[in-house]
């Protein structure tokens, strides 16, 4: 198997994302039309049963996770994450670019399903002209009477990685300092300006267009039992093909690079690979063979995340890698749990120490039980997950470490 | 009513509480930085995680609902590692200069290193320079300690409703600051100094009290600022027969005015006390001079020339001019006095601007 599967993209550059009109010549808004019928109650049945899971990188089933609003509640809202802050990940933008109206789309159901009639769309900073197509799509859909009284704004973040976390992202549009809350409350009960609001990422709205078209057994059916559906990915790094796919969720991760990446630049061998971002585990050659989907990711101590593969050569250091991986981190932490704040911050200087080749086993014992601290007892999932990059490759390359200690 | 077990050990909580005050309920001492029971929750220090059977990640359990058939453990190696750790690594950003520091003795950082035994910190490498001189009478900003609880924020938000100060930066390099970074007495600051009674360290201390004595070398007297007739009770520190600072009384019970709030003059005014311009004696004026006298020559002289202005012009020749400084059931008093016993309407109070 070395073929795409295009759900999301199949029209891409065939359609002017921005025109309505041409969206709906090819099926486009049926979903919706379907979905608006439909008891709100059904549809969100229908949606759970379809299997879909966030593709954010959580994994949740998206109609459980709308199960949890209250029915009663007077105003509620719709939130598409675009924050895409995960280095090497662009699939957000890509379904923009390609496919905007099946986000709108989505977020239309995702409104009928919770009776709310506002969405907004948190874009990064770093997507100015995103945002400005997004609104012309947005125009072109209402001029079109597409999206019926559903309303969505743009909201744009300045630059923070910590907003893609979904309390920091809505504290983010209420005005505040981009921090995460604690949860419970989540915000499927007490959301954006306290009222109950679903938060799903791009992908996972624009997945809903062909789930209500097509049916929920027919998305059942594609790709990973338990994580069914196509996912984007993008490939970045050492790669001979370095851009970006949509592949059934089953589908293996020595395909991606060897297949659809074409393998591994200058006839190299392949050193390790990165999937899901930053945050994302370094995956040795020996566990290429697992299908991508979430759990099997999971199963190899690995994620799936946001969809990112970053292929790296024999000739990548892996702890110079890992020690820019934690200036990363450091960088990005907002500073409000003291794991994170304070565990950010000396896990760059133990990698930089190491990376000179300064440190001694100990300083490796020492970030090993900072990482396990930081896993268990930081406040949300950037501090939680900012030390996997670091033991994974403990775990997995500990000759190179090796090699830098003293 | 939900039944959860918390080390063992079996209780009832109504629905609704949190895992933190269950466990204080089954008698589980959970330490806490962030904590504030008057204060928005913030969740955010992480000392106070525990461990709930079947959950991945510790949990934090000042903002962690209790749930029915919970199972929890407030001491277990996970917890008391983790807990251990972010001491570690607060110590590794605090200034250790605990021999001169006021807070010695009642900072709740020294308190749990000791309870875990965390000596040193294995993380000890940078250590961020926050420090910064703001000159003020009142409050020493010394933010090389600070462990980043935002309990000053919220405080100053929250109760004081001044908001002064807020976090500023991110990550490493957050810290708290008025805006723009500026000086405390160019920002909205009334230097109320709720925020150095809820310091859990020596972040924030009062420059009035510095120097005189810690808190384990001073005895407190339990009294009501004469300030005004507000009433706020609060702690003075007497050390060696003086008047050595102020501390707040929290207890709703013995404070049940202010809580421990105070105003500027209530926390750092009170070097009054042993001024030398202090009148300890009535002084009764005679030929342009004025001299000491007792208390009863002194109310017979003005209960003596009252009767006299009366007879002589009529009551409403008097008037009452009274102090906030004194009580309202002394106010009303004195307005009783005037209007009842004297016979005038004349009645006035400073508060009234």
């Amino acid at each position: 198997m070395a073929e795409e599967m295009r759900v999301l993209l199949e029209y891409a550059d065939k359609i002017n994302p921005e025109i309505a009109d041409e969206y709906v010549k090819i099926g486009g808004y049926v979903g919706l039309e379907k979905a608006r019928k439909m008891d709100p109650n059904d549809l969100i049945q229908e949606v759970r049963s379809s299997g879909l899971r966030g593709r954010g990188g959580a994994g949740f089933n998206a109609g459980m996770k709308w199960s949890f609003v209250p029915k009663n509640a007077e105003i509620k809202y719709v939130v598409c994450n675009l924050d895409e802050g995960e280095p090497g990940t662009y699939k957000d933008r890509i379904i923009c670019e390609k496919n905007a109206q099946a986000l709108l789309e989505g977020m239309a159901i995702c409104g009928a399903a919770i009776d709310s009639n506002q969405g907004y769309i948190y874009c990064r900073g770093e997507y100015p002209f995103i945002v400005k197509l997004l609104k012309n799509a947005i125009k072109s859909a209402k001029e079109l009477g597409a999206l019926g009284d559903f309303n969505i704004e743009v909201r744009m973040g300045a630059g923070a990685y910590v907003c893609g976390e979904e309390t920091a992202l809505i504290e983010s549009i209420e005005g505040h300092r981009g921090e995460p809350r604690f949860k419970p409350p989540f915000p499927g009960v007490a959301g954006l300006w306290g009222v109950p609001t679903v938060v799903n990422n791009v992908e996972t709205f624009a997945c809903l267009p062909s789930i209500l078209t097509n049916g929920a057994a027919w998305f059942a059916g594609i790709g990973a039992a338990k994580y069914p559906g196509t996912k984007v990915l993008t490939l970045t790094g050492d790669t001979n093909n370095p851009t970006y796919f949509e592949v059934p969720t089953d589908y293996i991760l020595r395909d991606v690079i060897y297949k659809l990446g074409g393998g591994v630049k200058g006839g190299k061998k392949l050193k390790a690979v990165q999937v899901g971002g930053t945050s994302g585990a370094f995956i040795p050659e020996s566990n290429l063979d697992t299908p991508i989907d979430f759990d099997s990711m999971g199963a190899i101590g690995a994620a799936l995340g946001s969809g990112a593969v970053f292929v790296m050569d024999e000739t990548r250091d892996i702890v110079d890698i890992v020690s820019r991986i934690s200036k990363f981190f450091e960088h990005e932490s907002c500073g409000k749990c003291n794991p994170c704040r304070e565990g950010t911050f000396r896990c760059r200087e133990i990698m930089e120490k190491i990376n000179s080749g300064k440190a001694t086993q100990k300083d490796i014992d020492n970030i090993l039980l900072l990482s396990r601290v930081m896993k268990k007892a930081a406040l949300c999932g950037l501090g939680q997950a900012a030390p996997i990059p670091i033991e994974s490759t403990i775990k997995h390359f500990a000759d190179e470490y090796a090699r830098k200690i003293v | 009513m939900i039944t959860l077990t918390i080390n063992g050990k079996e209780i009832q909580v109504p629905k609704g509480t949190m895992v933190l005050d269950a466990c204080q309920q089954a008698g589980a001492d959970i330490p806490t930085l962030c904590y504030d029971p008057d204060l928005r929750l913030a969740g955010s220090c992480r000392m106070c995680v525990v461990e709930a059977k079947g959950r991945p990640n510790l949990m934090a359990a000042c903002v962690s609902p209790a749930e029915n058939g919970m199972v929890i453990e407030t001491e277990s190696p996970d917890v008391v590692e983790s807990r251990k750790i972010i001491l570690e690594l607060l110590l590794a950003r605090h200034k250790l200069e605990c021999h001169t520091c006021e807070r010695d003795g009642s900072c709740k950082l020294q308190d749990y290193c000791y309870r875990y035994g965390v000596t040193d910190s294995r993380y000890l490498n940078e250590m961020p320079h926050f420090s910064k001189e703001d000159p003020n009478p009142f409050i020493k900003r010394d933010y090389d300690k600070c462990i980043m609880c935002t309990k000053c924020v919220r405080v100053c938000e929250e109760i004081t409703g001044a908001q002064a100060i807020n976090v500023e930066d991110r990550g490493h390099h957050a810290k708290i600051s008025t805006v723009f970074d500026g000086k405390l007495a160019d920002s909205t600051c009334v230097f109320c100094g709720q925020c150095v009674m809820v310091c859990p360290v020596g972040a924030l201390t009062s420059k009035v009290s510095a120097g005189k004595g810690r808190s384990y070398q001073t005895q407190s007297v339990l009294t009501t600022c004469t300030y005004c007739g507000t009433g706020c009770t609060f702690e003075l520190n007497v050390k060696d027969d003086h008047v050595v600072g102020v501390t707040s009384v929290r207890d709703s019970e013995l404070s049940p005015v202010n809580k421990g709030a105070l105003c500027v003059k209530g926390r750092f005014g009170w070097d009054f006390i042993e001024s030398e311009d202090r009148l300890t004696t009535p002084l009764i004026k005679e030929n342009g001079e004025l001299r000491p006298a007792s208390w009863d020559e002194a109310l017979d002289f003005a209960a003596n020339k009252i009767k006299e202005i009366k007879a002589k012009n009529g009551p409403d020749a008097l008037a009452l001019f009274s102090s906030a400084r004194a009580t309202n059931e002394e106010n009303y008093l004195a307005q009783k006095l005037f209007r009842a016993a004297i016979g005038t309407n004349n009645v006035d109070h400073c508060a009234r601007l």
